[in-house]
């Protein structure tokens, strides 16, 4: 099958691929664009480690072809962090313990990036409903939910720390 | 995990979109959202020679109130009718049913159009729509027509739709005064398919019902028109008994297929109470 | 500067046991930075993908490879006849059985490997695959390992043909794997026959799988020229990997380097070799370029290690308040087509004898029998030791089934049987010795946390109307884990004790490096091991780099699994910590000119006794210890530790949990789980809260959805994520946790293990609440997953679907 050029925007840089029609966004970032922060956890869109903000949307890249992605801003968590400045959301993940084996982590943090801008105070319930595309194996999510809280308050300019202070007991 | 190779195509008119259909037939898929289709041809399960992305035909996007009827595109997606503060005015038991579709990542991709026209017993949209008596606009070769949503569901992805048609928007009748609706599903996580569910609009007047409909997702190879179970509502004043009678009604209807979430008789059962969910819940927010 | 502030901010520096440190591996986590095995690119790098039998008991009767070989970009298609000439298409599995690597002429599971098909990309490799034609002649499969007992069922394995003597003694039936027997039977029937009280309940824990977010899967890379393999593996166990990719392939291990790289989650699933590791080495070794194979999330499921499928018959006798005079029990392990079951102790069911639980119960046997089936092969410790929650899975149950024969408070009947503080170190009757444990404070004071009476009160109330439309559980458990494998005496994989290593180098500006021959999975091994060493040596954790995983850089291990890192490599690296001090403490006194025995150690340095004012810290003794070490010393301040553990930890913990059950639906809701830990000495508080959360929310999984069934002609069902339930955080609940601190007393700082503990725990305390919740209509067992089809179907037998 024929293959075609495809141009987009990738963390703010431009892009192009040349791919098969039938080629799968996912498999392009982490093959082709050395863009391996999204993950591949189910095939079937159930895990959520493979989202991506494309075009302001929070998407699965397990499930969207790349020629469709001509033309289209995206974000992934390789483009959080801002001249060596961690995101809120990457900080907050770390001070709460929002992560551990850390391979969903990509995909939460680029989930909870378009939440936030959605709802710039979402409540725990909000949190988890909003959040549930994205499978954690490890944490409980009840961490993830405080890690977003953490980020959505510093991003509201409030003063935040963590609630796992270095020498508490 | 990979799909077959196919030809992609992305036309942004309608009339090319037809054209295409027409041309490769049988060997044609229509792409909306993807998160039916693409699977399915990951599984290999699907193997099309051509994909016609519909993601360009601007005409196929949109909400509007019109002639007494909210219009939507067939391409927007589950996530814009979420947010979308004329669909929650006037038919806020599309919002309830969208959010309980799928997961939030689906629901930036997922369309009411694909989700309708899929055919498939599981979707949430088709009971809503029956529920609401709605109407698809269908465009083909020969030109456009209006199908009930009563009348489109014939089977198992089997729908009045013929080859080279497209479906190009929902039309739903804003619910007039004395109106309360409520989607009642039950499913074992997110992302699941209802193991049952059940669509419903009440409208009361003076204390009784004056009409209802009530439509049940994913217990009979269609979504199913519980045609027999709102009758009997009607005249009553939705009290206990007259719940009880209509998910007895809805029940008599219902033809599950077992599988994990349940057997026949699980599901009929949970058919049943979700129909009585809804009717309470459609009963309280009646104004 | 006040002494306490002073001290205060040292500690902060050091951030040594008993701080939240914040983790040293989110920095690379957190910006997409983590280097996951499908992460690796390599020049030349060829995919390769399995192709599968669509059935589960077959003859092979031809593959036909040529169509997919003739496809363009495909570089080999591999089958059972190409390993022949290897003696590769057999592997040894980890219970002393062998397994086909690809299908030898059979195939005795669905998805079992049948072909390996490598090619430029995963695409090519995806399409060449559907054109190996494979015919098969389809035979009788069984799926039920009591049928497959019968005379005349399907004879599973006839590779075993005439083999009555199996890896564990005697085979019974052309099925039948083992029966393994422990306890005094003689003893323990006379027990039952003369007990006023007795008690017995058939359960099944279903087949389930660890499902961790990141699938298996390796490349490998062999080097014709330098003769040299290097695979980056999806390991739990990477050192061992090497000794059998060394036994299979002839390579000496010198000349093999395992990698273990950043790992997505492993609880168990991530412990085996499995026949796609193996196929990408010998497709590497015979193309001379690297191949990669990474499993589908469905091949996941349905291949690579179950866990449990155990169908357990326990019983309990007793006297008529309730005390217990003796346990027996009675298991049928269904452990798949082939016996890969991960339980590599000198007993066949693992630890499974931990089942006499936190009750002194004087007389007890247990009797295990393993049993092909026509299902995938497994058996492996999902979050917890090996056949570790089977067995506390029992005792649980089944205290709470007496307690409900005798009309006792379930919480009562546990403190008239606990194990009282001053029996420790306990021997029970199956031959284990409890360490520690301290467990009535533990249930009193989660009891008062939750408001017991106030519960009983209102659950009470609530079965008293019948008209209610719900129904409460509450559910108990006090459990008792046994961790930390093990003792070599006890514990080997292929004949390689397991002990665990940890190998340190201070570098001369004071900082270090750690290597460990265990390998973090999310457990957060770099953050915690140099709190370890900070505490132990005296250089701030920030200072020590700590590295896992590599076979040729690390030191020799047995991995991580059954809660065994800090028990085993944690001790390894505190005593190696301590050896660096103990030779920093000579440094010291040559430079104070004291003798090393009026040096006292403080923190991070050494203080002369009596003159505090004069003292080396470890920066300056680093230094010293490249140019200034007394005379006879070696240079450098390195040290290695092997450390072979005494003993298992055994950990503990009292749970409560609250249900809420919708009668006529089934539905079910978590109203509150509150859990109380003990895990001796508490190295990182906020990481232990983490592995708690983790182990409670996949035990919460395990106990409402999780299973993996199959039907009568063995197909397996469930195995994608649609059904499979991984809760997400809309149905996950809310967790409450708590702990005490009663230290291993042969643990060198005192630590036990904690990320199984919940998980362990959690499932009975579920079951617990969930029988509770109908146990004044009788009802004293039923089985899990608590779906709401099953609870609504239980519900429905008792009437109150109505």
């Amino acid at each position: 099958m024929a293959k075609t050029v495809v141009s987009f925007t990738l963390n703010g840089s431009p892009v192009d691929v040349l791919v098969e029609p039938r080629e799968l966004l996912i498999h392009t970032l982490r093959e082709k664009l050395a863009t391996t922060g999204p993950h591949i956890g189910c095939d079937t869109s159930h895990c959520g480690a493979c989202t991506v903000d494309l075009d302001g949307l929070s998407v699965k890249a397990c499930t969207v072809l790349t020629v469709q992605c001509d033309g289209a801003e995206m974000l992934t968590i390789e483009g959080f962090a801002k001249a060596g400045a961690l995101h809120p959301l990457q900080e907050g993940f770390s001070q709460e313990h929002g992560l551990q084996c850390g391979f969903c982590t990509p995909g939460m943090i680029t989930r909870a990036y378009r939440l936030l801008q959605e709802n710039p105070s979402p409540t725990e319930a909000d949190i988890r409903f909003w959040m549930a595309g994205n499978l954690c194996r490890c944490t409980g999510y009840q961490n993830i939910v405080k890690s977003i809280q953490y980020a959505a308050a510093k991003m509201r300019g409030e003063t935040v720390a963590t609630s796992h202070p270095v020498l508490a007991e | 995990m990979i799909p077959r190779p196919f030809e992609y195509h992305a036309p942004s008119a309608l009339p090319d979109v037809i054209a295409l259909l027409d041309k490769y037939g049988d060997e044609a898929k229509l792409l909306a959202g993807g998160h039916s289709l693409l699977p399915m041809m990951k599984l290999r399960f699907a193997g099309p020679a051509h994909v016609i992305d519909l993601r360009k035909v601007a005409s196929l996007k949109g909400i509007a109130l019109e002639g007494g009827e909210i219009r939507i595109g067939a391409m927007t997606t589950e996530n814009e009718l979420i947010f979308s503060a004329l669909v929650a005015e006037h038919v806020p038991l599309l919002v309830e049913a969208a959010r309980q579709i799928a997961d939030p990542q689906v629901r930036y991709k997922g369309t009411i159009g694909g989700d309708i026209s899929h055919g498939d017993p599981g979707n949430d949209h088709p009971a809503v729509m029956l529920a609401l008596d709605a109407a698809f606009v269908l465009a083909g070769a020969g030109g456009e027509r209006v199908v009930q949503a009563a009348d489109f569901f014939l089977g198992t992805f089997e729908t009045a739709m013929a080859p080279g048609e497209v479906m190009t928007q929902i039309r739903i009748p804003v619910p007039g005064p004395g109106t309360g609706a409520a989607y009642a599903k039950l499913k074992r996580k997110t992302g699941d398919y209802a193991t049952a569910a059940a669509a419903v609009v009440l409208r009361m007047k003076d204390g009784t019902c004056a009409a209802a409909r009530i439509g049940l997702t994913n217990v009979g190879p269609t979504a199913l028109n519980a045609h027999d179970a709102a009758q009997a509502l009607l005249g009553t004043a939705v009290d206990e008994a007259a719940i009880a009678q209509a998910a007895a009604k809805a029940m008599a209807i219902c033809e599950p297929a077992a599988d994990l979430r349940g057997d026949e008789e699980y599901k009929t059962a949970m058919a049943g109470q979700m129909v009585e969910r809804a009717l309470r819940l459609a009963l309280s927010r009646v104004k | 500067m006040d002494t306490n502030i002073e001290t205060h901010a040292r500690l902060e520096k050091l951030e040594g046991i008993g701080c939240s440190r914040k983790r040293r591996e989110d920095p690379r986590f957190i910006q997409g930075k983590g280097n996951y095995v499908d992460d690796i690119k390599l020049p030349g790098m060829l995919s390769g993908v399995m192709v599968r039998s669509p059935y589960a008991h077959a003859k092979i009767v031809s593959i036909d490879t040529s169509k997919a070989k003739a496809h363009p970009g495909v570089h080999a298609v591999l089958t059972a006849e190409d390993l022949k000439p290897l003696k590769l298409h057999w592997m040894p599995t980890l219970a002393g059985d062998v397994q086909a690597v690809l299908a030898d002429g059979r195939v005795s599971f669905q998805n079992q490997e049948v072909a390996f098909v490598v090619a430029d990309d995963r695409y090519t490799a995806a399409d060449a695959a559907d054109l190996v034609e494979v015919e098969y002649e389809e035979l009788p499969a069984v799926v039920d390992p009591f049928k497959a007992l019968a005379p005349d069922a399907p004879v599973i394995r006839p590779d075993l043909d005439g083999k009555n003597v199996g890896a564990h003694g005697a085979r019974k039936h052309h099925n039948h794997i083992f029966n393994w027997q422990i306890g005094d039977k003689d003893k323990t029937d006379r027990a039952f026959a003369n007990a006023e009280v007795t008690v017995k309940q058939d359960m099944l824990y279903p087949r389930v799988h660890p499902c961790p977010l990141e699938t298996c899967g390796s490349v490998a890379n062999y080097d014709a020229i330098r003769g040299d393999l290097t695979v980056w593996i999806t390991s739990q166990a990477p050192h061992v990997v090497r000794t059998v990719v060394g036994l299979l392939s002839s390579i000496p291990e010198s000349k093999i380097r395992i990698i273990s790289p950043d790992i997505g989650g492993g609880f168990g699933n991530k412990v085996g070799v499995y026949p796609g590791y193996v196929c990408a080495i010998v497709a590497s070794i015979v193309l001379g370029r690297p191949v990669k194979w990474i499993e589908s999330r469905s091949e996941n499921l349905t291949t690579t290690a179950f866990a449990r499928d155990y169908w357990m018959t326990g019983e309990l006798a007793a006297d008529k308040n309730g005390k217990i005079r003796a346990l027996r029990v009675n298991v049928t392990a269904d452990h798949g087509a082939f016996d890969a079951c991960a339980d590599p102790t000198k007993w066949p069911a693992g630890m499974f004898h931990v089942c006499t639980g936190s009750y002194d119960i004087a007389n007890a046997h247990v009797s295990v029998d393993g049993v092909y089936t026509n299902k995938f092969p497994g058996g492996v410790a999902y979050r917890c030791s090996f056949r570790v929650t089977e067995a506390v899975y029992l005792i649980e149950r089944m205290i709470d089934v007496l307690a409900q024969r005798l009309d006792i408070d379930k919480a009562e009947i546990r403190r008239r049987n606990f194990i009282q503080a001053e029996q420790f170190p306990y021997l029970s009757p199956l031959g284990l010795e409890f360490d520690s444990g301290n467990y009535a404070p533990a249930l009193e004071r989660v009891l008062e946390a939750v408001d017991y009476k106030a519960l009983r009160a209102e659950q009470a109330a609530l079965r008293a109307d019948p008209n209610a439309p719900t129904l409460m559980g509450i559910g108990i458990t006090t459990f008792t884990e046994i961790v930390g494998a093990g003792p070599s005496k006890n514990c080997d994989i292929l004949g390689i004790g397991m002990f665990d290593s940890c190998e340190i180098r201070v570098h001369p500006d004071g900082s270090a490096i750690a290597r460990m021959g265990s390998i973090s999975q999310g457990q957060g091994h770099q953050t915690t091991y140099a709190q370890i060493i900070a505490s132990e040596a005296g250089i701030a954790a920030s200072q020590i780099a700590v590295e896992e995983g590599d076979t040729s850089t690390a030191p020799y291990g047995l991995g991580t699994y059954g809660s065994r890192s800090t028990p085993v490599a944690g001790a390894a690296t505190a005593r190696a910590a301590r050896k660096i001090r103990e030779k920093a403490r000579k440094i010291a006194a040559h430079l104070l000119e004291v003798a090393p025995d009026d040096l006292e150690f403080d923190l991070d340095q050494f203080k002369v006794k009596g003159d505090p004012a004069r003292g080396k810290t470890m920066k300056e003794i680093a230094w010293a210890a490249y140019n200034n070490v007394p005379e006879g010393m070696e240079m450098g301040l390195e040290a290695v530790d092997y450390y072979d553990p005494p003993n298992f930890t055994f950990p503990f913990g009292a749970y409560v949990c609250v249900l809420d059950i919708t009668k006529k639906t089934g539905e079910t809701k978590v109203r509150r789980f509150y859990a109380l830990d003990d895990c001796g000495t508490r190295i990182n508080p906020m990481i232990i809260e983490g592995q708690i959360h983790g182990g409670l929310t996949e035990g919460f999984a395990v106990a409402m959805g999780q299973e993996l069934p199959y039907d009568e002609q063995g197909n397996v069902l469930g195995g994608t994520l649609m059904d499979y339930f991984l809760p997400t955080s809309q149905e996950t609940p809310h967790w409450e946790t708590d702990f005490t601190v009663t230290p291993s007393p042969h643990h060198p700082i005192g630590a036990k293990g904690v990320a199984e503990s919940p998980h362990v725990g959690s499932i009975p305390c579920f079951s617990s609440a969930m029988v509770d919740a109908f146990a004044h209509l009788g009802t004293t067992h039923f089985n899990m997953p608590y779906n709401s089809f099953r609870v609504w179907q239980h519900a429905k037998s008792l009437g109150l679907t109505a």
